[in-house]
């Protein structure tokens, strides 16, 4: 017996350094570093700075607005494509489809969106033919999020996908019998059964985009401005590494927040039927 | 059980490994060779033709890393772990590490063909007496247009930026200084200005110019301005050399009354071992061919008068890459600011960008 907890105990020792060398230590430094103004002196100004300053409290509202909204459209698109995925013939075909553009670097994504929205590009040249172009699509907030969104767009259906496989289809069969609408087997019983699924590609998708960078600059033309811009400006610029820190922690508890929010809560008792 | 102490094992191996593998690339590879020079350069700031020359010549070897900005070098040289024997900052990028003790002087006697260099060119406020460094490249900050939508009489002066003509058609280049730095001069002011209120004033007028920026962006804009994206854009001369070469549309304009003045150096960090090498190079890249080689290939302005008699005509006389004793008179070289004050013109900026109507 003692050798069996011995054996278990173990088992978390990889684990477990893994997690402080990799994550936990440096989410220690970053903590560390925030409390040291430009001079090198102790302070905790920046974040009176943080929390005075209506730029960065701007900031913070523009990038989980921005992270909101790509989240949204992900959803919207991602949970209807789940569902039909589900039924459709050569599944493993269609998925791999679907997770094939992440083999691809985002800078080359990023770019390939450049030439397409561009005053010469496809989408322009379309448009051409009915003689409304040429409009101007990089550099505005459509164009940023329908990039991000697109990128986003696997790890939000994966999740969700996997959530409607687990789903007993006999559950879907006995609502429809039991005399449910279509509606109401679907708000009743499939969106609840697939809930923690949805969650899932919540988290995956809105974390991420609460600081994209390289795209506010190359797609949004830095006319969309989060809170990445800041640190990295911090970090490489201003040389302010403290300030910079700031915000990453800033960011660390936003993460924390949402993590809470989307998390499975455990209900003690699970309800009988 | 025995499986997991090997992974335990591994992933340790795995972090001293990551540790020592950095140090490695920090250190940069056969560092230590005494016939080795380490040079810290801007990326693609060089003719490869060039090194390879001097290799043959002098029988030593240059090992080159790149940066691309003058912060992350700095932070390379004063955190230690790098060998570098040879770097090339910017003007206020040597004060400041001449200011911190990071720079080694100059030996002249060791230098040959020192006169090579303009006067205009030496002894400039940043390093008095070029105690430290020797100039590299220099140019220019400008108004870069597309002739089929704009005409060089439209963009005489930063303020015709602000001419409604140009909605949604200029690009920036994503600079602090330089762009806060033209609304300073639009103004009337210093480019070195570190009154918060004029600075205020400065973001409040390029707050005005929102409804005509179309990007700021960074590279990015050679090849927005190369692909007839916008109309104008404010960059770096040798940025605007190098559109200017792949579309014919696109010229170069520096406002009369005046723009900044930049500088890249030759510096030796404290960190360098092999003087000979450096003295070695110093002096090849002094020699005028060379000199003239290098400026063709990158396309900046070269501080090396000898080397610019050596250069096609209508380059070395092009106005705009090597303008006359008037506009370089009224144009101002960036001094080191305080930190404090750098964090002001970069969270001005950054309200700039984020200023929206």
């Amino acid at each position: 017996m003692k050798k069996n907890t011995a054996t278990s105990l173990a088992f978390y020792v990889p684990y477990a350094l893994w997690i402080v060398l990799f994550v936990i230590a440096p989410v220690i430094l970053i903590i560390y570093q925030s409390f040291f103004d430009i001079d090198g002196h102790f302070t905790l100004d920046n974040y009176a700075t943080y929390f005075q300053s209506g730029t960065y409290i701007m900031m913070t509202i523009n990038s989980v607005w921005y992270a909101f909204l790509i989240t949204l459209v992900t959803l919207v698109i991602s949970y209807p494509a789940a569902y039909l995925l589900h039924y459709a013939k050569h599944k493993e075909l269609w998925l791999l489809l679907i997770i094939l553009p992440t083999w691809i670097n985002l800078l080359l994504k990023a770019y390939a969106f450049i030439g397409i929205f561009s005053q010469d590009g496809g989408v322009n040249n379309f448009l051409g033919l009915f003689g409304i172009a040429p409009k101007q699509i990089l550099f505005t907030d459509f164009s940023f999020i329908f990039v991000a969104s697109y990128i986003e767009i696997p790890f939000m259906i994966l999740p969700i996908f996997n959530g409607i496989e687990e789903l007993d289809e006999g559950y879907v069969n006995a609502s429809r019998d039991l005399g449910a609408k279509w509606s109401q087997t679907f708000t009743h019983v499939i969106l609840p059964l697939t809930m923690s699924g949805v969650k899932a590609g919540v988290q995956a998708v809105f974390i991420p985009s609460l600081s994209l960078f390289m795209l506010t600059r190359l797609i949004g033309g830095n006319r969309v401005i989060t809170l990445g811009t800041a640190i990295e400006e911090h970090f490489l610029t201003t040389m302010n590494w403290g300030m910079g820190s700031t915000i990453g922690v800033v960011l660390i508890v936003a993460m924390f927040i949402i993590m809470f929010l989307t998390g499975e809560r455990r209900k003690k008792g699970a309800k009988r039927a | 059980m025995k499986r997991l102490i090997s992974m335990a094992v591994a992933i340790l191996a795995v972090a001293l490994g990551l540790a020592f593998w950095s140090q490695d690339l920090q250190r940069s590879q056969g560092a230590t060779g005494s016939n080795t020079l380490n040079f810290a350069n801007w990326g693609d700031y060089i003719d490869p033709a060039l090194i390879k020359k001097f290799q043959k010549e002098t029988g030593y070897h240059v090992n080159m890393e790149t940066f691309d900005s003058n912060e992350a070098m700095y932070t390379k040289i004063q955190q230690g772990g790098t060998s570098y024997d040879l770097t090339v900052p910017s003007e206020y990028m040597v004060e400041k590490m001449a200011e911190d003790k990071l720079l080694i002087p100059l030996d002249k006697s060791k230098l040959k063909g020192l006169s090579n260099y303009g006067a205009s060119f030496m002894n400039q406020s940043f390093d008095p007496g070029n105690k430290y460094s020797l100039p590299y490249f220099w140019g220019t900050l400008g108004i870069v247009y597309n002739d089929k939508f704009a005409k060089a009489s439209e963009l005489q002066h930063w303020n015709d930026l602000w001419n409604p003509r140009w909605k949604g058609n200029i690009m920036l280049i994503d600079s602090a200084r330089d762009i806060l730095g033209f609304s300073l001069v639009s103004l009337g002011k210093s480019m070195n200005t570190t009154n918060p209120t004029t600075l205020a004033l400065a973001k409040a007028k390029l707050d005005q110019l929102s409804p005509n920026v179309k990007a700021v962006v960074a590279d990015e804009i050679k090849m927005y301005m190369a692909d007839n994206e916008a109309a104008v854009a404010v960059d770096w001369s040798g940025e605007a050399a190098d559109m200017m070469a792949s579309n014919s549309h696109l010229h170069y304009i520096v406002p009369s009354e005046g723009s900044n003045l930049w500088f890249d150096n030759f510096v030796i960090p404290k960190t360098a071992k092999n003087f000979k090498a450096i003295y070695a190079f110093l002096n090849f890249m002094t020699d005028p061919k060379n000199a003239a080689q290098n400026a063709d290939y990158v396309g900046y302005s070269t501080p090396n008068d000898a080397a610019k008699k050596l250069l096609p005509k209508d380059v070395r006389n092009d106005k705009n890459f090597y303008p006359g004793k008037d506009v370089l008179d009224r144009s101002e070289v960036y001094r080191n600011l305080a930190p404090k004050t750098v964090g002001l013109y970069n969270d001005l900026f950054l309200e700039f960008k984020m200023y929206r109507r």
